[in-house]
């Protein structure tokens, strides 16, 4: 199961997989919208990642960090008790939130960490929101001790304090930033800002499906490995391709990691689940695709939350994960073209099965993945009785308790 | 008649053998009407040009001082079309000097490429310069531009190689934006003896001139790179008078064409200096 099996695949009469073109594009999503300054970068980036994605021996060293550092693979749960409490569709959960670090974004960092070394680069960047990104980027740069500054916005920095410290205990420098409103795309902004300075030295390791080609393309193929022995797996435990799969989509890089192997099978119906915030009837939300349009914004043309005038406005979600104004490209066109279906969850429903899951299956879920979790009721109606489903359990909740909470009204240190 | 403004004011300044000064202000900063005082004023204080920032939420290639103005600007309610307004006011009073509109794609791609180019051409606008539009994405900005007489001048910088200077120029107009440091808008400072060379290569691929910006903020700077290059261009510095006059209770306008006043007069008698 490596990347390169993307390559060797028949041709098919429409090929989902054969996307970005040549110039970063799905569909009229995605490209290279970057100062020039930053260009030459990401042609050389963009060169470096295929000659790295040809050689047999970066698929080895990639595998080989997958297996034993990571703890791939990832165990496909048969949720029983969901199963039975939702009524008839078999559910099954991609354990991602078992592999080290807690969520799926360890998958891309250390594709990225192995690609950046190749490239000699000496000086890693990157942005989080909720400090996950962070901390997997961290804990990559630690591995191979390499000096990790990471970007993140003041007000997430306040919210997320025990990832800022798992951070500086990995031997990061986290940087908040007090630019704009001080979240997630603030950070993003400033993360290009420092790698616009140091062009000679820096790798830029960003952590959703987002940014300029290749990025969406190079973390998709990096999180394909969810999906790759998703398919695997759901062979051996149901003998068949499963009804429909599921997964939560902030950028969508957890997303497109499990759907993107099952693009093509046309049986399978896909869904992705954005955050609803507050509703989206309210202007509270983070849902790029349900209530933005089409825009460019940190290197990518893609749907964005803005106003009349084309002024980036605030994304709200209760998960940090998932509260950013954009959306990857690819998910973009898979909007546009019907290919996958995108609903969303509401901060009350990420919330309500958020405590299901830990009530039913003893698994305390990411927020995140709680908004996947949300929509299982219309995904497995849409399935009936005997259709197996598979959700993207992306991450661990553990770094929610403080938010879920001072949400349910309780003093976390009062409890502990 | 666009394409008019720019040619001719360096076509002027050749036959004077001195450099232009492009004077860089975000429009609407800190309100409209100080904003088009400032504008109106400029001329008077020396701008050759005057680069007029589109402002953005998320304005990915600036420091401080000009993420800030963008701010204030839109903090004070300016869009696109309150640009172009402003764009079309100064026009009544000066007729001559060439306005340059900077900024990023979004808003631009959010009212239309081609509603853009007729609306900017409409407001008596020369040029674009699309911070996050490089040559590879530019097609279609840049057919919507030249139907409208609107030039899209590029940017070249330190990182951009002689097989990517051939790409640069390919479909660029009025002038050349060499962005003399590798970093954002005033935060490092230009080095007249790396700029040279430079502006010499930049020259020789697009036939065209080159004005030098990014790194720049001092009448000292100023003149240095005046001396290697058809234009110098100051926004940090410009925009930072503006807040330092805000924090000080003085008038902005004031501030901002002091400031000016000074900077033209080293840009202007930069090659004097050297003969």
């Amino acid at each position: 199961m490596t990347i390169a099996d993307t390559l060797t695949r028949p041709p098919l009469q429409n090929d989902y997989l054969a996307y970005p073109d040549a110039r970063g594009r799905f569909g009229d999503y995605g490209g290279r919208y970057v100062p020039e300054t930053l260009m030459p970068l990401v042609l050389s980036l963009e060169a470096a990642y295929a000659a790295a994605n040809a050689d047999p021996a970066f698929h080895r060293e990639l595998n080989g960090y997958l297996s034993s550092y990571v703890g791939r693979p990832s165990p496909l749960y048969f949720a029983r008790r969901l199963t039975e409490h939702f009524g008839g569709a078999r559910i099954y959960l991609k354990r991602e939130e078992l592999n080290h670090t807690g969520a799926h974004k360890i998958n891309n960092c250390m594709g990225q960490i192995l690609l950046a070394r190749r490239m000699g680069k000496t000086r890693i960047i990157a942005e989080t929101g909720a400090g996950q990104h962070g901390v997997a980027t961290a804990t990559v740069c630690a591995l191979f001790g390499l000096p990790c500054i990471v970007y993140m916005g003041a007000v997430d920095v306040e919210r997320q304090a025990p990832n800022v410290l798992r951070m500086n205990l990995l031997g990061a420098e986290v940087r908040p930033v007090t630019s704009g409103a001080s979240t997630l795309k603030d950070a993003m902004n400033e993360a290009l800002r420092d790698w616009v300075t140091n062009v000679a030295d820096t790798y830029y390791l960003i952590g959703s499906a987002a940014g300029p080609h290749p990025y969406p393309m190079m973390v998709r193929d990096f999180q394909r490995v969810i999906g790759v022995e998703t398919r695997a797996q759901v062979m051996e435990a149901e003998g068949r391709l499963p009804d429909a799969l599921i997964a939560c989509v902030g950028g969508g890089s957890n997303a497109i990691g499990l759907f993107h192997p099952f693009l093509n099978d046309e049986s399978v119906k896909i869904f992705g689940v954005e955050a609803a915030g507050d509703g989206m009837h309210t202007d509270r939300h983070a849902a790029a695709l349900g209530g933005g349009r089409p825009g460019v914004l940190h290197g990518n043309k893609t749907y964005l939350l803005q106003n009349a005038d084309g002024q980036i406005t605030e994304a709200h979600s209760i998960s940090a994960g998932l509260d950013y104004p954009g959306i990857g490209p690819e998910h973009a066109w898979l909007h546009d073209v019907g290919r996958v279906k995108y609903l969303s969850a509401t901060d009350d429903d990420a919330l309500e099965a958020f405590k299901l899951c830990a009530k039913l299956e003893g698994i305390v879920p990411a927020l995140e993945s709680a908004h996947a979790l949300a929509r299982l009721p219309e995904v497995c109606a849409e399935v009936g009785k005997d259709g197996v489903v598979v959700l993207n359990l992306s991450g661990r909740g553990d770094k929610d308790l403080a938010t879920v909470a001072a949400r349910l009204g309780m003093n976390l240190g009062a409890i502990s | 008649m666009s394409e008019g403004r720019i040619a001719a004011r360096f076509a002027a300044l050749a036959r004077e053998n001195r450099a232009g000064f492009i004077a860089y202000v975000m429009a609407g900063d800190p309100d409209p009407d100080t904003g088009l005082a400032i504008l109106a004023g400029l001329p008077a204080a020396g701008a050759d040009f005057i680069e007029l920032g589109i402002p953005f939420s998320d304005p990915m290639a600036d420091g401080p001082p000009i993420q800030r103005a963008a701010l204030r600007a839109l903090a004070a309610g300016m869009s696109l079309e309150g640009v172009f307004d402003l764009a079309r006011r100064f026009r009544a009073t000066d007729t001559t000097t060439p306005i340059i509109l900077m900024g990023y794609l979004n808003p631009i791609v959010s009212l239309g490429y081609e509603a853009f180019a007729a609306k900017a051409a409409a407001a008596g606008v020369d040029g674009l310069i699309a911070v996050d539009c490089p040559p590879e994405e530019a097609d279609p900005l840049a057919d919507a531009l030249d139907a409208n007489g609107v030039d899209l001048v590029r940017l070249a910088t330190p990182t951009t190689d002689d097989a990517r200077l051939a790409i640069v120029a390919r479909r660029t107009r009025g002038f050349v934006y060499y962005v003399s440091v590798a970093g954002v808008t005033g935060a490092k400072a230009a080095v007249a003896a790396d700029v040279a060379p430079a502006v010499a290569r930049v020259r020789a691929a697009s036939g065209l001139p080159v004005a030098v910006g990014f790194g720049i903020r001092t009448p000292e700077q100023a003149r240095s790179i005046a001396r290697v290059a058809d234009a110098a261009v100051v926004g940090s510095a410009l925009v930072d008078a503006i807040a330092e006059a805000i924090a000080e209770g003085r008038d902005p306008a004031g501030g901002a064409l002091k400031t000016a006043a000074a900077l033209s007069e080293a840009v202007h008698t930069a090659r004097e200096l050297v003969a």
